[in-house]
C-alpha cells in the first residue's frame, strides 16, 4: 500500500451540552498520514486543542475495532463515512486525499439528544431491550447445550442479526429517524431460535410499544438504514418483524 | 495475614463441599441487602443479573454509555468448556490440568479446578439465553482448538464470541433492570471505595455527563472492572480500559497480586506509526489454520508470495513439533521477537512475521471440490472455494485486517507482531473472590486468580462468566449472611463525606496544575518505558532504570499536566488524567514485582533466567508463590507471599516440543 500525507479542512459540530445551541467550527489539520484511522486524525487535532488550552472535541469511542458500537460520527452526510459496512473507528484516512474538506456531525434524531459535540444519548436502545429483548432464563435453569439441536441455517441467520452493535447508524441515516432496523435485528436474533419461541409474541409487541414511546419515527421502507449498517443487517429483518407483529396480534385476539 | 480460604478435602470435592455448607441468605432478607457492582463486562453483567434474579438489590456501574459496550464485547476467538462434545478425550480434569500447566504453575489448583467444573454450565446457560454459537450441519454445537491444548474444546461465534456472550449477559441484565432488581448507572466512573469499620460499604462515583460526584451505599462491593493492559499505552484493549477501580481498592488496603504478569499476544497487527492509538488483535483461532513463518535469509525484501517454500522458516513448527503453531501465547510471542531481533523480520519496520493462509485455503478448497464432486477445476477455482470456507470461519478478522492495513489477506500473507493483550495479575482474592478488604470482591480480569503466569486462549471469557454466574452467587451469600443486622447506611455518614472530599480534592489538584503537557502524552511516555523495560523481556538493570524513570515521570505529571475545561461538566480530559495518574503508580509496582521475581515463568521472562535454548526457566524452589503487594505509602510496598502447593498437577518444566 502506498502511503501519503495530506492537509485537510474539518468542519466539526461543537455543542457545549444538551441545553445550549451548537455550531460548526472549522479546523485545518496538516500532515495527516493515510495510514491513520479517522479517530486517530481527530486525536491529533484534540492533542493540539488541549495543549492550546482549548476543549477537545468530545466523541464516543472505545474498542476502535468496529465491535463495541460506541463511535458514531455523521461524516459528509453519511453515518460512519464513505466505506461500506464500516464503523467510524475503522475508517482510515486513505479514504481521503490532500485538500479535502470533511464535515463531521453527531447523529441527528429526537430520540438521541446531543450530550456534547459529537456525543449523543442512545439510552433509548437499552430501554427498548428492557421492554423484551431477551429470553427469560435465570442462571442455573438451563438444560444441556446440545439437548436442543438448532438448524444450522437458522442459527447462522440468528447470528447475522445478533451481530448488531447498536451504534444507531440506522436511525441517523433514516429520514424518519426510525429504529426499525435495530429492533428487527433483535427480534430476528431471538425468534429464529427455539429458545426464543415462548416469548415471541409479547416480545415484539412490547418492544414496538417502547420504540414508539421513545420518539423514533415510523419506517417507510426506504432502505437507507440497510445501506449504512456496519454489520450488514438486512432490511428483510424488518419485513420479518412486521410478520411477527401481525401474527402476535392475531394470536392475542384469539 | 493471607488466608486463601481454600476448602479442605480432595481437589475434585472442594467446590461441591463448599456449596453444601455455605451460609445462605433467605429470600426476604435478600430484599434488604444492597450490592454495588462496578463494571458490566462479562464478569459484572453476569454477576448483576444473577444476583438480581436471586432478589438482592443491585446497583451496577459502567463508564461507557451502555453496559453492552464493555471491553468484553471485543473478544474474538472463543470460550473453553470441558464438554467433550468432540469425544476427543477432554474432561474437567484435563481442562484443569491444561490451565495449570499453561499458567506455568503459578495459579491456585483449587480455583482452577472449580473453573473447569463450572465451565460446562456456562455453555448451557449461554445457549439457553440465545447465544448463537457456531453449529454443525446436524444442528449441534461446533468446536475449535486454541493454543496450549490438544483437544477441541473451544465454543465460538465466528470471530465475535465475546460480543455474543456479552449480549447474552447484557440482555439478562436489562431484564433485571426492567424488573426493578438492578439499577444501572451508565456513564459513571467509580473513583473511590468507602470503608466503614474496615468493611467496604460503598463507592464514590463521578457522573461523567454532569461531572458531579455521587455517593452510593452497598452491603458489599464487587469490582468487575477489567484488566490494566493499557498501562503499556498500546495494547489490544479498548481505549477506555483502565486500572482506576482496582487501584483505588489497592490504596484502601486490597493487596495486588502478581502485578507484573502480563500477556503479550503473538498475533496482532503491527504498529504503523507514531499516531497509533491502539493495536488490533488477530485472534488466536487463526493459528488453527494459519502458518507462521519468516524468510530463511535475513533481511529478505522479496514479497511473501515470491519466496519459495524451501526458503521459508516455519519456526514454530520447527522448534515445537508437538504443538506447532498452537503453542501457548508466551512461547509464540518470544519466538517471534527472537526471529525479528535476529534480523529475519518482514515488512517496512522489520518488526513483523507472516501469518499465512495460502495452504489452508488450498486444503479447504480441495475438500470442497471432493465434497461437491466437482471436476475440471483449476487452481484459481480451488482457491476461490477455499476462500469461502475461510471467510465463514474468520471473515470479520480478515475484513478488519484489510481495513487497517489496506492489504487483502486472502491474497497476501498477514503481517503480525506480538502486543500487550491481557493482565493475569490483579487484585488478590481468596477462594471466595474476596479481596483483603472485607466485603470487597474482585471478579473477571480484575482479579489475579486463575491464570497463573500465562492465560491460555479462550479462558478469560470462561473465567469472567464462571465468576459472575456460578461462583459469586454462592460466595457473596456466605459473607452477607452475617450482615443482616446492618441497615442501609445513609450516604451522609461521615465516612462517605470524607471519601467524597478526598476525591474532590484530588480532582481539584489535577485541574489546578495548569502546566503544558497533555494526559495523553504522559500516557504514551509511560507506555514506552513499560514496553521497553517491563515488556517481553525484563532484566534487573532495565527494571531498576524503569522504576527511576517512572518516578520522575510521576513528578513531571503532577507539576506540568494540562487539563482544559471545568470540573462540573463532561470533561473527558479530566477522566483521562485521573486514569493516567493511576497507571503511573501501577507501572512502578509492576516493575518492582518483576524485579522481585528473579525467575522466568509464563509471560514473565527474566533475561537472567533462561535455558540454553532460550526457553523460560522457572525456579520452583524460590518462587512458587503468589506475590501480594500491600500499599504502604508513596513508592512503598510490602510483599506478602502466598505459597502455592501443587498436590495434583505436579510442576514440571513446561514442554511443547
Ligand atoms: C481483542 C481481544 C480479544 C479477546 N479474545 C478473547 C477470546 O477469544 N477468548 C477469551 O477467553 N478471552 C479473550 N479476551 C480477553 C477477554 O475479553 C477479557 O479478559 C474479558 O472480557 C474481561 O472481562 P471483564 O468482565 O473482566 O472486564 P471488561 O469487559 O473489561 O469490563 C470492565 C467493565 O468495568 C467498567 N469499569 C472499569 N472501570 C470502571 C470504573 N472506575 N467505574 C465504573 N466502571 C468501570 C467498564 O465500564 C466495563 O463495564 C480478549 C481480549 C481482547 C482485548
Ligand atoms: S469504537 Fe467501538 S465500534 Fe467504533
Amino acid at each position: 500500500m502506498e502511503h501519503y500525507n495530506m492537509n485537510l479542512t474539518l468542519k466539526v459540530w461543537r455543542q457545549q451540552n444538551t441545553r445550549t445551541a451548537g455550531r460548526f467550527e472549522t479546523y485545518k489539520v496538516s500532515e495527516v498520514s493515510s495510514e491513520m484511522s479517522f479517530l486517530e486524525m481527530i486525536d491529533v487535532l484534540n492533542e493540539r486543542l488541549t495543549s492550546e488550552g482549548k476543549e477537545p472535541i468530545a466523541f464516543d469511542h472505545d474498542c476502535r475495532e468496529g465491535i463495541c458500537g460506541s463511535c458514531a460520527m455523521y461524516i459528509n452526510g453519511r453515518p460512519h463515512g464513505p466505506w461500506h459496512a464500516n464503523t467510524t473507528c475503522q475508517l482510515h484516512m486513505r479514504a481521503y486525499k490532500d485538500g479535502d474538506t470533511i464535515v463531521v456531525e453527531p447523529w441527528r434524531a429526537n430520540a438521541f439528544p446531543v450530550i456534547k459535540d459529537l456525543m449523543v444519548d442512545r439510552s433509548a436502545f437499552d430501554r427498548i431491550v428492557q421492554a423484551g429483548g431477551y429470553i427469560s432464563v435465570n442462571t442455573g435453569n438451563a438444560v444441556d447445550a446440545n439437548a436442543v439441536a438448532v438448524e444450522k441455517e437458522k442459527a447462522d441467520e440468528s447470528f447475522a442479526n445478533a451481530m448488531c452493535i447498536a451504534c444507531g447508524a440506522c436511525v441517523a441515516a433514516c429520514k424518519n429517524s426510525s429504529a426499525m432496523l435495530f429492533m428487527s435485528a433483535k427480534v430476528a436474533h431471538l425468534s429464529l431460535l427455539p429458545q426464543g419461541a415462548p416469548e415471541r409474541n409479547t416480545r415484539v409487541v412490547n418492544m414496538v410499544a417502547q420504540m414508539d414511546k421513545e420518539g423514533f419515527g415510523s419506517c417507510t421502507f426506504q432502505g437507507a438504514c440497510e445501506s449504512v449498517c456496519p454489520k450488514e443487517i438486512k432490511i428483510t429483518s424488518i419485513a420479518r418483524l412486521h410478520g411477527e407483529y401481525l401474527s402476535a396480534g392475531l394470536t392475542s385476539n384469539k | 495475614m493471607l488466608n486463601s480460604k481454600i476448602p479442605p478435602g480432595a481437589l475434585e470435592n472442594k467446590w461441591n463441599d463448599y456449596k453444601g455448607h455455605v451460609k445462605l441468605v433467605n429470600p426476604s432478607n435478600k430484599r434488604n441487602i444492597e450490592i454495588i457492582i462496578v463494571g458490566t463486562g462479562l464478569a459484572g453483567a453476569s454477576a448483576a443479573s444473577s444476583l438480581g434474579e436471586l432478589g438482592y438489590k443491585v446497583k451496577a456501574f459502567c463508564f461507557q454509555d451502555s453496559p453492552r459496550r464493555a471491553h468484553s464485547i471485543a473478544a474474538q476467538g472463543g470460550i473453553n468448556a470441558a464438554k467433550n462434545y468432540q469425544n476427543d478425550g477432554d474432561s474437567v480434569f484435563r481442562l484443569f490440568y491444561d490451565t495449570v500447566k499453561g499458567g506455568d504453575y503459578r495459579a491456585r489448583e483449587a480455583n482452577v479446578h472449580r473453573l473447569a467444573e463450572v465451565s460446562v454450565s456456562i455453555i448451557d446457560q449461554c445457549v439457553a439465553q440465545g447465544v448463537p454459537f457456531a453449529r454443525e450441519y446436524g444442528g449441534l454445537l461446533s468446536n475449535r482448538s486454541f493454543g496450549g491444548t490438544q483437544v477441541q474444546r473451544t465454543f465460538y461465534a465466528a470471530g465475535q464470541t465475546g460480543q455474543q456472550l456479552l449480549i447474552g449477559a447484557y440482555q439478562s441484565l436489562e431484564r433485571q433492570v426492567a424488573l426493578g432488581n438492578v439499577e444501572m448507572y451508565a456513564r459513571h466512573e467509580m473513583l473511590d471505595i468507602v470503608k466503614i469499620d474496615g468493611k467496604a460499604r460503598g463507592i464514590i462515583a463521578r457522573n461523567l455527563v454532569t461531572g458531579k460526584l455521587e455517593r452510593h451505599f452497598g452491603h458489599a462491593v464487587l469490582l468487575c472492572s477489567g484488566g490494566y493492559g493499557n498501562v503499556f499505552y498500546l495494547s489490544t484493549n479498548a481505549l477506555g480500559s483502565n486500572v482506576t477501580a482496582s487501584w483505588k481498592a489497592h490504596k484502601q488496603g486490597a493487596l495486588f497480586g502478581n502485578p507484573c504478569f502480563t500477556q503479550i499476544h503473538p498475533t496482532c497487527i503491527p504498529v504503523s506509526g507514531d499516531h497509533q492509538s491502539k493495536l488490533t488483535l488477530m485472534s488466536e483461532s487463526l493459528r488453527n489454520d494459519g502458518r507462521i513463518w519468516v524468510p530463511l535469509k535475513p533481511n529478505d525484501t522479496r514479497k511473501a508470495a515470491d519466496i519459495p517454500e524451501d526458503e521459508r522458516d516455519y519456526y514454530l513448527e520447527r522448534r515445537y513439533p508437538a504443538f506447532g503453531n498452537l503453542v501457548p501465547r508466551d512461547v509464540a510471542s518470544r519466538a517471534a521477537k527472537e526471529r525479528c531481533d535476529a534480523g529475519y523480520g518482514v515488512g517496512n519496520s522489520k518488526q513483523a512475521v507472516y501469518l499465512d493462509f495460502a495452504s489452508s485455503i488450498q486444503r479447504y478448497g480441495q475438500a470442497e471440490v471432493s465434497k461437491r464432486g466437482l471436476s475440471n477445476i483449476d487452481h484459481a477455482g480451488v482457491m476461490a472455494l477455499g476462500e469461502e470456507v475461510v471467510k465463514e470461519k474468520y471473515g470479520n478478522l480478515f475484513d478488519m485486517y484489510q481495513k487497517i492495513t489496506g492489504e487483502n489477506p486472502y491474497e497476501t500473507a498477514m503481517r503480525i507482531y506480538p502486543a500487550v493483550h491481557y493482565t493475569m495479575g490483579g487484585l488478590w482474592v481468596d477462594y471466595e473472590l474476596m479481596t483483603t478488604v472485607p466485603g470487597l470482591y474482585a471478579l473477571g480480569e480484575a482479579n489475579f486468580s486463575d491464570h497463573g503466569a500465562n492465560r491460555l486462549g479462550a479462558s478469560a471469557l470462561m473465567q469472567g462468566l464462571a465468576d459472575g454466574y456460578f461462583v459469586i452467587p454462592y460466595t457473596v451469600g456466605n459473607y452477607l449472611a452475617d450482615q443482616l443486622a446492618v441497615k442501609s447506611i445513609p450516604v451522609d455518614h461521615p465516612a462517605f463525606l470524607q471519601a467524597e472530599k478526598e476525591v474532590s480534592d484530588r480532582i481539584n489538584r489535577l485541574m489546578s496544575i495548569q502546566g503544558k503537557q497533555t494526559a495523553e502524552s504522559f500516557h504514551k511516555r509511560l507506555g514506552k518505558i513499560m514496553w521497553n523495560k517491563c515488556g517481553m523481556a525484563r532484566s534487573e538493570e532495565g527494571l531498576k532504570e524503569a522504576i527511576e524513570e517512572i518516578r520522575a515521570l510521576k513528578k513531571e505529571f503532577w507539576s506540568d499536566l494540562r487539563i482544559p475545561g471545568i470540573v462540573e461538566e463532561m470533561n473527558p480530559e479530566l477522566d483521562k488524567a485521573n486514569r493516567v495518574a493511576d497507571f503511573i503508580e501501577l507501572g512502578e509496582l509492576m516493575c518492582i514485582d518483576a524485579l522481585d521475581r528473579n525467575e522466568s515463568c509464563g509471560g514473565h521472562f527474566r533475561e537472567e533466567s533462561q535455558t540454553e535454548e532460550g526457553e523460560a526457566k522457572r525456579d520452583d524452589q524460590d518462587f512458587a508463590y503468589v506475590s501480594a503487594w500491600e500499599f504502604k505509602g508513596e513508592h512503598n510496598w510490602e510483599l506478602h507471599k502466598e505459597p502455592l502447593e501443587f498436590e495434583v498437577a505436579k510442576p514440571s518444566q513446561r514442554s511443547y516440543k
